[in-house]
């Protein structure tokens, strides 16, 4: 998870740097992006997928992008999430989707129950567990990771320009005591705003 | 019992599906050919099952009609996915579900014994089709659950383990 100097990217700078680059995608955040992302940010086409099923943002994704093929759909994923459905990574290239990315923010810790280790975490005893490799193997048109967040701003752009589906591991910082996660709204009135976002979409 | 996969496919043409997301059993199996002919119906497969119900929230959301068809068996793995879609997110999926060991008399399947008593827990509405006749029973019950605006459930009566 972290690079020869230990260092990890802040997880705000990290959604930061997807912020600056967003045009008009479609994007569901699932735990601690869906805790951050409405903080910097807030456009009808944002789908904050709490409460969720754990593990099922990634598929929701899936089933937007299909509906809207024109159109980029953006996942943002935890680690944890990410290893309950890694079978959904042979799904979505199966679907023959090319417009959805992929981006799993890497903690290695279930962030939002208190800081848990992950299994892929507890791993690194015996092997480092590369989530970029999951989905190469998969057959991801981009599968990518970042450890440093220079790294992950100078190619960003270039890697969401390049034809999908893609996927981007990012090694981020755990927040600390800021963990717990609430909805940013009820569910009845946030999915109505969001339907009705995607439906005007051409 | 085998329903003649032709009649499934307009069938559900019929109901104006638009995508089947699946994972299916050796009996539903039966159908994937006449499910996956080029044309109006999209079949999406899935690894797991709970995958099914979160694609079919999605192709909801962006105004598509899904079905998720998946085995009993599937049903009970997918329970978280298919409680927050139809339950935190309020959507009026349909499912047709294989009943394994329905048809056995006597049956000490597991599977045969939580179907309905987990599809009442749930509080989901369900028919069972016992026979290919009984088709104009399930297209009626899907319908009539997605003009309620609910979910809507048929067990398909199988045999086979």
């Amino acid at each position: 998870m972290t690079d020869s100097t230990g260092s990890r990217m802040p997880l705000v700078a990290a959604l930061e740097i997807l912020i600056r680059l967003r045009t008009d995608q479609i994007v569901v955040t699932t735990m601690g992006s869906a805790r951050e992302w409405p903080k910097l940010s807030q456009n009808p086409l944002d789908f904050h997928y709490v409460p969720s099923s754990m593990g099922q943002a990634p598929p929701l994704g899936l089933g937007l992008a299909l509906t809207k093929p024109e159109r980029e759909v953006l996942v943002l994923n935890g680690d944890g999430g990410m290893l309950m459905n890694l079978g959904c990574l042979v799904t979505i290239v199966a679907s023959g989707a090319r417009n959805i990315t992929v981006i799993v923010l890497e903690n290695g810790i279930y962030e939002v129950t208190g800081g848990q280790q992950t299994a892929a975490l507890a791993a690194r005893r015996h092997a480092e567990v590369d989530f970029s490799g999951f989905a190469r193997a998969a057959g991801f048109a981009v599968a990518e990771r970042f450890d440093r967040l220079q790294d992950w701003q100078a190619q960003a752009a270039e890697i969401l320009r390049r034809p999908g589906p893609r996927f981007v591991a990012l090694s981020v910082e755990p927040v600390g005591a800021e963990y717990h996660l609430e909805a940013p709204g009820p569910m009845a009135e946030r999915l109505p705003k969001f339907a009705q976002a995607l439906a005007q979409i051409e | 019992m085998d329903i003649p996969a032709e009649q499934v496919r307009q069938t559900l043409v019929e109901l104006g599906i638009t995508h089947v997301v699946w994972l299916p059993d050796s009996a539903l199996g039966l159908w994937e050919q006449a499910l996956d002919r080029p044309g109006t119906l999209e079949l999406v497969r899935v690894c797991r099952e709970g995958e099914a119900w979160a694609i079919a929230a999605g192709l909801h959301l962006g105004g598509l009609r899904p079905l998720v068809m998946i085995q009993n068996t599937g049903l009970f793995e997918s329970g978280d996915a298919m409680r927050n879609v139809l339950f935190d997110l309020r959507l009026p999926l349909s499912a047709i579900v294989g009943y394994r060991s329905f048809l056995i008399p006597n049956s000490t399947d597991s599977a045969r014994r939580f179907t309905e008593p987990v599809l009442d827990a749930w509080g989901l509405d369900y028919v069972i089709v016992r026979e290919p006749g009984e088709l104009p029973l399930m297209a009626a019950h899907l319908l009539a659950c997605r003009e309620a605006g609910r979910p809507g459930v048929a067990l398909v009566a199988e045999g086979r383990m």
